[in-house]
């Protein structure tokens, strides 16, 4: 491979530097930026879940029909979405790297995995613990808990895929391909209940019918998914910033900031 | 306002082990991985330090 500026991680900066669209796509800018931001995130995500957590279990009435058990709700259906969410937002990101060869698309993607497969194993045990008391089984392999469990392996595949190539940038690209092919079971899951026979139950909110649920009971999950979102978002930026730190170890700029942090 | 008294509302009417199970998990997983988060970067910043005195060395 001829070595050209473009290709190298210096000469890779100064060209995405021309632009000021993409200024913020070198790590060395987005670093600082992401460790002002990431605080305020998590505050949003503490704040929020408080009120989730209020109009959960304190203002949302008792379900006629499943009592008590339904309040598992408030973090099972925020915790699923998310798990979806966090998937196409890292699909996303691995395309972008793929497509305009920036470092830190890449290093968000790798952000963003773990985060996702921990909500997607959050939403599975969750689900499992509402499962028993309502369908009477912990697991069924119905449509919708089979294609879950297929993004919880989409999640491992993609981060034991890059742990195994010790090049970052083509570590990237190869999980870039594994994110961008797993994308088609985002629908599958989503659309499993309408597309098969399933125990799940349908959606209870979707954008063309009123939700199917008490005012209160709704307000109460979607407070709880922007406090996921906000917490989602802290949570990745705080691992770029390691991600971006280990892969750009002998950079100037890296040096002269762990200095500065005695 | 749903509970009686705080032993109600922590019985979960019956529920208990399945909402708390729940929550308890999730809340516990979630803070887990920020601590994590945390010491990870805390162990770059001392490697980082290590190899900068290294090379301060020679």
């Amino acid at each position: 491979m001829y070595v050209t500026p473009e290709n190298t991680a210096a000469g890779q900066d100064r060209f995405v530097g021309h632009s000021s669209w993409f200024r913020y796509s070198s790590p060395q800018t987005f670093f600082p930026l992401a460790g002002k931001l990431a605080p305020w995130f998590a505050v949003a995500a503490l704040l929020l879940a408080a009120a989730g957590l209020y109009l959960g279990f304190f203002v949302a009435p008792t379900d006629r029909q499943q009592g008590e058990a339904y309040r598992i709700i408030f973090i099972h259906v925020p915790a699923a979405w998310m798990s979806m969410f966090i998937y196409v937002v890292m699909a996303f990101w691995a395309g972008m790297g793929l497509t305009f060869n920036t470092r830190l698309s890449g290093m968000m993607a790798s952000a963003l995995a773990p985060t996702g497969a921990l909500f997607t194993f959050l939403a599975l045990w969750s689900g499992s613990l509402w499962g028993k008391p309502t369908w009477g089984t912990w697991w069924v392999w119905d449509a919708r808990l089979t294609s879950e469990l297929i993004l919880l392996f989409l999640y491992f595949g993609f981060m034991a895929l890059q742990a195994a190539i010790d090049d970052p940038r083509r570590a990237d690209k190869a999980g870039a391909v594994l994110a961008l092919t797993g994308v088609i079971n985002i629908p599958i899951i989503y659309f499993s209940v309408q597309w098969w026979n399933t125990l799940h139950q349908g959606a209870s909110v979707s954008l063309n019918s009123a939700p199917t649920m008490a005012a209160t009971m709704f307000a109460g999950m979607m407070v709880m998914v922007l406090a996921l979102w906000m917490y989602s978002i802290a949570a990745s930026l705080m691992r770029v910033r390691c991600i971006i730190l280990e892969r750009e170890r002998d950079s100037q700029w890296v040096a002269e900031y762990a200095s500065g942090q005695t | 306002m749903n509970w009686a008294s705080w032993s109600d509302f922590l019985a979960m009417g019956g529920y208990a082990l399945y909402v708390w199970g729940s929550y308890g998990v999730v809340f516990g997983l979630l803070t887990m991985e920020i601590v994590l988060l945390i010491l990870r970067k805390r162990s770059i910043l001392r490697e980082l330090m290590r190899s900068a005195a290294r090379r301060g060395l020679q």
